[in-house]
């Protein structure tokens, strides 16, 4: 077993599941806004429950990509071209999403603040989708050739794990959400919050579960069972809590389901981290994707410092806006008019 | 159709259009932490309404910013993933940091300003807009590091056909990145500068315009005040403005002098690690130590053949030399001389590797595009000092507190806004374009080859298929052309609106400015 390589394959797992965890319910509440809040304040409602916290959340996918690239770059290379267009389409996605963030409170217009609402609602619905399947297709496989590129056109990715992929991260993201809002509101959202979790929990989780089962089937590695059995115990745990109306514990064990679920998923797939389906000589393994010992430890210094810091601080900007958020918290929009 | 002639497109406009952005935030992230810093210290009204009405405009900038920049870090395993492959080990160490080590601290910090006015202890929220601000710059240290590279690798070997590190330190101390990293944030301070000065000089014009500021027999101001904004008020929105414009003239006049400084140190190493660009950067196809205010002839598609008929009408003798080497007599090579050492180093012909698609075995041009090269550095350099002129005429102006009625003077007070935005961006495409025909360019100051460079031909994402880059460059056009518009319509409202705009408190409650109901957030969305 190489040491340094299978270390890095860990910390990008812990780096993606930083990033569905904590953009997970960022991603969620934008695919509320056009969906559960009934009108405009409520939306406010929601908006300024992430506020603060979603452009932080969203470096964890910049560090992930990032991390990548310089732990990986062979993984970073063919998954990214591979999957050109819809990665495109994330990209236009995340771009809408983080302007109608900032640009929606500056609408002059009702018809540009309902398109700046849509935004962020599909922005979010986009992103979560290709992001899921992008990484159920990195950990079941693409056609590729010996050189690691795609052979079979532009749309030769497609498949129904890139669904279930897709399914799996945007029903996730939709209850966690609906999770997070039940502890960051009060009122009438909250109340219509916990009722919704309660009743769509088991559902929701079910596709990322049918994705981990399906890469535990397809390497056979039946070690990975141990982290999907806790996957579902913590579902099981998740769901009491939530028909118990014990938020912050139907909330840990989301996060329990979600970290043991895509350990699941990565353990399931290791030594690969992007097979082949052309042949299984051509999968990109831990092995001869990686960069080399110097880069890797060089990197691993630098993450040893770097990700405590980030926990220490996003922690405390989740600290420091821990109040629950409430329609009467909500000041009254401000026209900007001309002055001299 | 080429998908790498595409791919060059995309991340040309992709890249220049976030370098509109970046360099704005840089600046003035720093300026507004120095205001809101003024009003700790001071506590007065007038620093106050300057970090709020500075800091939105930040703001509506900045996320522009981090939307364009999410492209920039995907880009380059989407469209070109061989690159990737064969820098990664070198090239993803900066990129990974940058984010793990800046882009984290920028976006949450920036949070906790944004919510965290009248929620966090004054200290602890001005401290946040310092980590912010300052992590924009380590950010820009990061990724200059990565781009340093590809001018002049160091620190690292070719092991089984790829760039492998060897030496983290070299790469981080990098000469080249040390001398780029201060060109490049003089030259975000110019755009700030520049932002500053401009804005705040409309606004006084109108002012004068309107009659509510007037002159004196001396020329100077008399403060007069607006009856709808309140006397108090009023007269603190005019400090504002007049202190912006003098801050904003005096930091785009120091910028300049740090760009031509840093630009100088540029070019000395230019001329040591690609002597072709600092030719084509004069469209010199002979030998010579003169700097050509203008050359003639057929610029657009120059090589060694071609490039007789290029002829310098007017050269200033000697300051090339000294440009490049601090004296007035050393000879910089031309492109006539040069393209037979490159031939002769790295080869006629690019090597028939499949890699290379239809280009496998043709003949290599290693004259970048002259024209693009020698109007880019002297658009660079000529917008710069013209902003930098204009600085200091405008402080010259309203030496007495305030500008002057003249209504032309006030459109120039906005060309000199937006000449600064040009010249970073003259500055980069000069730079990426001179670099030519390498996506990195070979080190030529080791003994002999060392091997450490790579050809844009061989660079590109073999397995994308040009459609899906046509459809990728025009997808991003089209978003990136709308999202200009929204952004420049936001700006302009924002400018328009003052200091009211941007601090509603102002206009709603004009009594009791400071009195916040408890219950409601003192700033959402
Ligand atoms: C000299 C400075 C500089 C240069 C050359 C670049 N950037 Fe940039 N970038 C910044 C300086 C910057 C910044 C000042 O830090 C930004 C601008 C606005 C912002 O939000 O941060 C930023 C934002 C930004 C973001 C969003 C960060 C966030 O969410 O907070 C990403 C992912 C990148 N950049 C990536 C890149 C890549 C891959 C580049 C190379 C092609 C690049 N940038 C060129
Ligand atoms: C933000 C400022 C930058 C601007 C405005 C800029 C501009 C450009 C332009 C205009 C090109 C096209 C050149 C051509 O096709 O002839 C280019 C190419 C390229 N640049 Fe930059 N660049 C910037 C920063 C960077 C940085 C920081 C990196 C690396 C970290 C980088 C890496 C590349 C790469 C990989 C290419 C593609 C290969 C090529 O066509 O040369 N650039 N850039
Ligand atoms: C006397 C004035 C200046 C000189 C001598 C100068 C010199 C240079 C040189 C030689 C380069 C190319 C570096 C390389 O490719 O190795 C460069 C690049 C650049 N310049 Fe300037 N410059 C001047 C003014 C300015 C101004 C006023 C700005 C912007 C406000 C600016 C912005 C840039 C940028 C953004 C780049 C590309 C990034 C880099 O390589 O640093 N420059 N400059």
């Amino acid at each position: 077993m190489d040491f340094l390589p299978t270390l890095w394959f860990i910390l990008i797992a812990v780096l993606w599941i930083g990033y569905l965890f904590l953009e997970g319910f960022d991603l969620g509440v934008g695919m509320l806004m056009k969906t559960f809040a009934k009108d405009d304040k409520q939306r406010r409602v929601l908006l300024n429950t992430v506020g603060p916290v979603w452009d932080g959340n969203e470096v964890w996918l910049l560090t992930a990509g990032g991390a990548t690239f310089a732990a990986f770059p062979y993984w970073y290379a063919s998954l990214f071209s591979a999957l050109y267009v819809p990665l495109v389409l994330v990209l236009v996605a995340l771009i809408f999403r983080a302007v109608a963030f900032e640009y929606r409170g500056k609408a002059h217009t009702r018809l540009a603040r309902n398109l700046w609402d849509w935004a962020i609602c599909l922005g979010s619905f986009v992103a979560a989708f290709g992001i899921g399947a992008m990484l159920a297709l990195s950990t079941t496989g693409l056609p590729l050739n010996a050189n690691g590129d795609r052979v079979g056109g532009a749309f030769a990715w497609f498949n129904m794990y890139a669904v279930l992929g897709g399914i799996g991260v945007v029903a996730f993201c939709l209850i966690h959400a609906l999770s997070f809002l039940t502890l960051k509101t009060d009122g009438e959202i909250r109340v219509r919050s916990r009722k919704l979790l309660a009743r769509w929990l088991p559902v929701a989780l079910l596709p990322l579960a049918a994705w981990a089962v399906a890469v535990v089937l397809l390497n056979s590695s039946w070690i990975a069972v141990a982290p999907l059995a806790l996957a579902v115990a913590a579902l099981v745990f998740a769901w009491i809590s939530a028909l118990k109306h014990r938020e912050g514990f139907a909330f840990v064990g989301l996060g329990l389901f979600l970290v043991a679920g895509v350990a699941t998923i990565f353990m399931a797939a290791y030594p690969n981290v992007l097979p082949s389906t052309i042949d299984a000589a051509y999968n990109l393994t831990v092995s001869n994707a990686s960069s080399t010992p110097y880069t890797l430890k060089l990197m691993s210094i630098v993450a040893a410092f770097g990700i405590p810091m980030v926990l220490a601080y996003q922690a405390w900007s989740y600290w420091v806006f821990r109040k629950r958020i409430t329609e009467a918290h909500i000041p009254e929009a401000h026209v900007v008019t001309s002055i001299v | 159709m080429d998908p790498l002639e595409i791919a060059r497109w995309q991340f040309g406009i992709t890249t220049v259009y976030h370098f509109l952005m970046v360099p704005l935030t840089i600046g003035l992230g720093l300026v507004v932490a120095v205001m809101q810093t003024a009003w700790h210290r001071t506590g007065k009204d007038e620093y106050l309404r300057m970090t709020k009405f500075w800091g939105k405009l930040f703001l509506i900038n900045f996320i522009m910013g981090v939307a364009t920049g999410i492209v920039q870090e995907f880009q380059f395993g989407m469209a070109w993933s061989e690159y990737s492959r064969f820098v990664g080990d070198v090239f993803g160490a900066p990129l990974a940091m940058e984010a793990l080590l800046a882009f984290f601290v920028e976006s949450t910090f920036l949070g906790l300003w944004i919510f965290g006015w009248g929620r966090l202890p004054k200290r602890i929220h001005l401290a946040t807009i310092w980590c912010a601000s300052l992590a924009t710059i380590l950010s820009a240290y990061f990724i200059l590091v990565a781009n340093s590279w590809m001018q002049h690798p160091v620190g690292t070997e070719i092991v089984n056909g790829r760039a492998v590190m060897t030496d983290a330190w070299a790469v981080f101390t990098n000469n080249t990145a040390l001398v780029t990293f201060p060109h490049t944030i003089f030259g975000a301070f110019a755009v700030a500068g520049g932002f500053l000065l401009g804005i705040s000089w409309y606004h006084l014009h109108k002012r004068r315009a309107a009659g509510i500021d007037a002159v004196d027999a001396n020329g100077k101001v008399v403060v007069g005040t607006d009856a709808k904004l309140g006397k108090n008020r009023d007269k603190v929105d005019y400090q504002v403005w007049i202190k912006s414009l003098r801050i904003g003239a005096v930091v785009a006049l120091i910028s300049f002098i740090g760009v031509a400084f840093t630009g100088h140190a540029q070019a000395q190493l230019m001329f040591e690690q690609q002597p072709m660009k600092m030719a084509a950067a004069e469209a010199a196809c002979h030998d010579g130590t003169g700097f050509s205010v203008l050359s003639i002839g057929n610029l657009s598609s120059p090589s060694a053949t071609t490039c007789g008929d290029v002829v310098a009408v007017w050269e200033l003798p000697g300051l090339l030399s000294f440009l490049a080497n601090n004296d007035f007599t050393t000879e910089i090579k031309g492109v006539n001389t040069l393209v037979p050492e490159y031939q002769a180093k790295y080869g006629t012909h690019l090597p028939d590797n499949p890699i290379y698609g239809d280009r496998a075995g043709s003949e290599i041009n290693y004259v970048p595009v002259m024209a693009v090269t020698y109007w880019g550095f002297r658009l660079m350099i000529t917008l710069g000092g013209l902003s930098a002129a204009a600085a200091a005429v405008a402080l010259w102006l309203t030496r007495k507190g305030t500008v002057p009625a003249n209504k032309w003077i006030s459109r120039l007070a906005l060309f000199g806004m937006l000449a600064p935005f040009g010249a970073n961006s003259a500055g980069w495409i000069f730079t990426e374009m001179g670099r030519q025909p390498f996506v990195v360019a070979p080190n030529p100051t080791f003994e002999g080859i060392d091997q450490v460079f790579m050809f844009t031909a061989a660079a590109v994402s073999p397995g994308v298929s040009a459609g899906e880059m046509l459809f990728s460059l025009i997808t991003l056009t089209l978003v990136y052309a709308v999202l200009l518009v929204v952004e420049v319509v936001l700006l302009t409202r924002f400018i328009r609106g003052g200091v009211g705009a941007a601090m509603p408190e102002l206009t709603e409650h004009p009594g009791d400015e400071h009195k916040k109901d408890d219950d409601v957030l003192s700033f959402a969305y």
